[in-house]
């Protein structure tokens, strides 16, 4: 189980270099540092002395390790709008994002396994159609337009929820919560809930496949042979071998969740990554993108070690086994 | 019909400690491994034939039979040059044939022919079984007219027992039994002289395996064939092979004519194996009780490979590799304790 | 010998689309208390079904559509799911085919015993591990303590299938139902496993239905054999009136082309021609007419009933066969 660990820990390791290497291939031959610092109105030989300072001079090797080294210390350069260093921005918008995903991530997770659970068990009956049927129309509805949906009705014509912003929050030791107010939970509630529209019908149609074909193994036979009964079956014997191929699936998807709030800030004015993310772009704020880049490349890795370790754990086969 | 060989005792094929090793332990990361708190790289690899050495002659049926994971397979493979081997040689009619370049390799891949274990795996689904049988023939014979390729199908069909009308049909259309019977004709449709025979009844019903079995043995008649036969089902190898090798985790343990073999078998495993063997009718249970577990062959036993299980194992049997040596009356058995006469 | 099991003209049929399917087509045997019997078949014979029909654990779309199982004088094919449910894995256990498929990969061995007995028994944990611990030494399982905290991958498939067979001991069954026990297993893991259900049966007084397509087999473990083809019983008798002097030309045919040993060695076999019809296309009549040597007008026409067939030493066993019909004088 340590080495399986250490392995996942090296891939881990291996991915983020990969994605480093994307980030300053595009800090690179993206824009110019030089007149993003300073503007127009300056000579060229004060150009030069400020690119031989900041080392663009340098063999591009040596420009790539400087770059690893600054990025290892949390150093991804200064953005050219906010004019303070790219990570400080990053960090302080960080928070609004990751309250938004989990949340939706909890959406997701407590309505996905009742749902596909029924629907498996009761494949036939009216309210598993119904939820099947329903996890289509919300596949293939575009999430912005549910979001936009969702303030017509809910902010502007019922007007029970805010339709943009956080609300009110409380600074916890340099994290920005919207949890400890009422009003920050109001102003959660529809954008978590149209980014987890995205991922949410999915999840049910995963849990519901997989919990389908497990039951029909030859070892759920065997248990209803010994006499169990059907709840045991059920939520011991098949959800524990469905819930395998969905943390795999899951993990990475609950990831991908990160990208789509780029969709759902902007439409909420969230002022998290995603919405930042969108600004540096009109911007073309390179530091930034970079920095927002390697961040969530860094998010998305531990993400995928996490659930990978998860399913070590809960798959006996790949904790004892190991070198499999 | 092919000429048959004209010096009977040269044989047809001969394998010389042929070894074949997998490496299972895929990538670089996943062979580290935490031992005494350090980190290695360990490659794990199957020792799925540890020296294998035996001759078939020609109209021989040479049958190898083992439990499952003892590589009978992968021998059958190795030999007709479907896995590289590892080490050891492959001679067929006198000539090495494990080393030669694919080119010239192509006429050996006409005399020698391969039929697969499972009929619903090894044909194409989306090709009629014309094209099936069609396809060797055009790769072996480019200069065959389509009328000739046409007839020569045909022919080889109607020697399977089965029907023209069977070529323009896909392969799901027909059952277990049709299907092993197309794996045969296209086997035939090349005219080989040698066949390996992995399996090739095992998932087939009784009344079925019968059909293919007397498929089989008519082929042989008819065309001088010489198989190789890999199986577990003993009483089907003692009633169609005239020799028989028995394997244990990638190591020969016994050849010899099947008579000897059924009647007086030498090596302990081979004692086991035959009174495991289901009998009509039989009500005594007087069945060898084997002890321990089949030890895998990532991690293969000193010595003896069977010495684990055996009854009769002592101290040499733990340190030493027996050789398979021959008996007095031909028989060939890799058992020291066979070697030293107390067996 | 009083009766442990019977099962009464038990029909199974498929609903599909296309309309029902019969697949058990008015089964009925006996069996007497600590008795074993053989039900041998090729594959699609429905020789499954009927084990699985005994229990009424039935995948959908099959469902028992006419005839009764008793079990010790009790009609136990109409009970419904919870009273059911009590019988299976307590009076009436199961072994599966593939030893590798049937344990849930995700729980250990202890967890798969223990509740096992507590879905039957009210009994605590520390008191079901040792019921758990000493029918895994019946099934000579070495160090079974040990073995209980271990998952099923860690185990080969002959020791699965011995864990398997102690889980069916676990209750004190009065009847174990064996669906191919040893058909994924090696020929020496084989004969240890019949071996250990002889010495099981003969230990405990239970009785044993084998499942099995291979006669070999069967006629080394139990006293009776049924033979089924296309979903009903066409033979019936003692082991060994059966396997020497079978009375359906199915039977005969059946036993004629297996190798029979050292005199007749590279000799042909015999072989039935064709194949077992599917259930789409059971031919009227007699379903195995078209492959019979004996057939006669009347087996296309209709169906044999279940006939007596007599034995020189006076034992007696059945055939569905037109051959032995008195009627008939075509014998």
């Amino acid at each position: 189980m340590v080495a399986f660990i250490i392995r996942r820990i090296v891939q881990a390791f291996l991915v983020m270099f990969i994605i480093s290497s994307i980030g300053f291939a595009i800090k690179h031959n993206v824009g110019d540092p030089v007149w993003q610092i300073t503007g127009i109105s300056v000579s060229k030989a004060e150009r030069e002395r400020i690119r031989e300072q900041l080392g663009l001079n340098d063999p591009v090797y040596i420009q790539y390790i400087n770059f690893l080294k600054n990025a290892a210390h949390g150093d991804l350069g200064q953005s050219y709008f906010y004019k303070k260093p790219a990570a400080d921005v990053i960090l302080d918008k960080a928070p609004a994002t990751l309250e938004l995903v989990l949340v939706s991530s909890m959406i997701i997770v407590v309505l996905s396994i009742p749902l596909g659970v029924y629907a498996a068990i009761y494949p036939k009956r009216i309210f598993s159609r119904v939820v099947m049927g329903g996890s289509i129309v919300g596949v293939s509805i575009p999430v912005f337009l549910i979001a936009i949906m969702g303030v017509y009705l809910f902010s502007v014509h019922l007007g029970w929820l805010p339709s943009f912003g956080r609300g009110a929050t409380v600074n916890v030791g340099g994290w920005r919560t919207g949890f400890l107010t009422v009003d920050g939970w109001l102003h959660l509630i529809l954008p978590s809930l149209s980014l987890s529209s995205i991922m949410l019908p999915l999840f049910i149609r995963l849990i519901r496949s997989e919990m389908m074909e497990v039951l029909e193994s030859d070892y759920i036979r065997y248990a209803w042979a010994k006499g169990l009964k059907k709840y045991r079956i059920w939520f011991l014997h098949a959800f524990k071998n469905t819930l395998l191929p969905v943390i795999t699936v899951g993990g990475v998807q609950l990831g991908i969740t990160i990208a789509f709030t780029i969709l759902t800030e902007t439409v909420f004015q969230w002022q998290g990554l995603g919405f930042l993310f969108m600004e540096a772009v009109e911007r073309s704020d390179t530091a930034l993108l970079v920095a927002y880049l390697m961040f969530v490349g860094m998010i998305m890795v531990v993400v995928n070690t996490v659930v990978d370790i998860i399913y070590g754990v809960v798959n006996p086969t790949v904790r004892i086994a190991g070198t499999k | 019909m092919n000429a048959p060989f004209s010096d009977k005792t040269k044989p047809l094929l001969s394998v010389r400690d042929l070894s074949k090793i997998f490496d299972i332990s895929g990538g670089f990361l996943d062979q580290l491994t935490l031992k005494n708190g350090r980190l290695r790289r360990e490659k794990t690899t199957v020792k799925a034939l540890n020296r294998v050495s035996f001759d078939i002659a020609p109209g021989e049926t040479f049958s190898v039979v083992g439990e499952s994971g003892c590589g009978k397979s992968t021998l059958g493979r190795t030999v007709i040059g479907l896995y590289p081997p590892d080490g050891g040689e492959v001679h067929y009619g006198g000539e090495r044939i494990d080393t030669l370049s694919s080119r010239r390799m192509l006429p050996f891949r006409r005399r020698m022919q391969m039929v697969f274990q499972d009929p619903y795996a090894s044909l194409n689904p989306r090709k009629r079984v014309a094209a099936i049988l069609e396809e060797p023939l055009r790769f072996h014979h480019p200069d065959m007219t389509a009328d000739e390729v046409g007839d020569r199908v045909k022919e080889v069909m109607e020697q399977v027992g089965g029907d023209v009308q069977w070529l323009t049909r896909l392969p799901h259309e027909f059952s277990g039994g049709q299907r092993q019977r197309i794996s045969i004709a296209r086997a035939l449709v090349v005219d080989p002289e040698f066949i390996v025979a992995d399996e090739p009844i095992s998932a087939l019903d009784v009344s079925i395996q019968a059909q293919i079995l007397n498929l089989m043995m008519d082929a042989r008649e008819q065309r001088g064939l010489t198989y190789m036969f890999i199986a577990h089902d003993l009483s089907v190898v003692e009633h169609i092979s005239t020799r028989v090798a028995v394997m244990y985790l990638g190591s020969l343990c016994e050849v010899a004519d099947v008579d000897r073999l059924f009647a007086d078998p030498r090596h302990p495993y081979t004692r086991a194996l035959l009174s495991a063997i289901p009998r009509l009718g039989k009500k005594k249970s007087d069945h060898v009780r084997l002890k321990g577990e089949v030890p895998t062959p990532i991690n293969l036993p000193t010595g003896c490979v069977f010495h684990g299980r055996c009854l009769y194992a002592d101290e040499r049997c733990v340190r030493e590799i027996p050789e398979l040596l021959k008996q007095d009356d031909g028989v060939l058995a890799a058992c020291h304790g066979v070697e030293e006469g107390r067996l | 010998m009083s009766a442990l099991l019977q099962v009464q003209d038990l029909t199974v049929n498929f609903a599909l689309r296309t309309g029902d399917l019969t697949a058990l087509n008015g089964v009925t045997f006996a069996l007497g208390e600590g008795e074993r019997l053989g039900l041998v078949g090729e594959s699609g014979a429905g020789k499954s079904v009927a084990g699985f029909a005994i229990i009424n654990l039935i995948g959908k779309p099959g469902y028992i559509a006419g005839g009764r199982v008793l079990f010790q004088g009790e009609e136990i094919s109409a009970l419904p799911e919870e009273a059911i449910r009590r019988i299976r894995g307590h009076r009436i256990s199961m072994v599966f085919q593939d030893p590798m498929m049937t344990l849930n990969p995700v729980l250990t061995i202890g967890t798969q015993m223990v509740e096992t007995l507590q879905a039957h028994r009210n009994i605590g944990q520390s008191e079901a591990e040792a019921i758990a611990v000493d029918k895994l030494r019946q099934v000579h399982i070495p160090s079974p303590e040990k073995r209980l905290h271990q998952y099923p991958h860690e185990f080969s498939g002959g020791m699965r299938q011995r864990i398997i067979i102690a889980i069916a001991l676990l209750n004190d069954p009065q009847l174990i139902i064996a669906d191919e026990p040893t058909t994924a297993l090696d020929v020496t893991i084989q004969a240890e496993i019949m071996d250990l259900f002889l010495e099981l049966c003969r230990q405990t007084r239970m009785g044993l239905i084998l499942i099995t397509h291979d006669l070999a087999v069967v006629s080394e473990t139990t006293e009776k054999i049924a033979v089924m083809y296309a979903g009903e019983i066409v033979e019936e008798g003692r082991t060994e009136d059966v396997v020497r002097r079978p009375r359906h030309p199915y039977t005969q045919g059946l036993i004629a082309a297996l190798p029979q040993g050292d005199d007749q060695r590279g000799t042909r076999l015999n072989q039935i021609p064709g194949t077992m019809p599917t259930l789409t296309r059971i031919p009227p009549g007699c379903s195995f007419h078209p492959r019979c040597p004996h057939a006669m007008d009347v087996c296309s026409e209709r169906a044999p009933g279940p006939l007596p067939v007599a034995y020189p030493d006076g034992g007696g066993g059945m055939a569905a066969c037109h051959l032995y019909d008195p009627n008939l004088g075509d014998r």
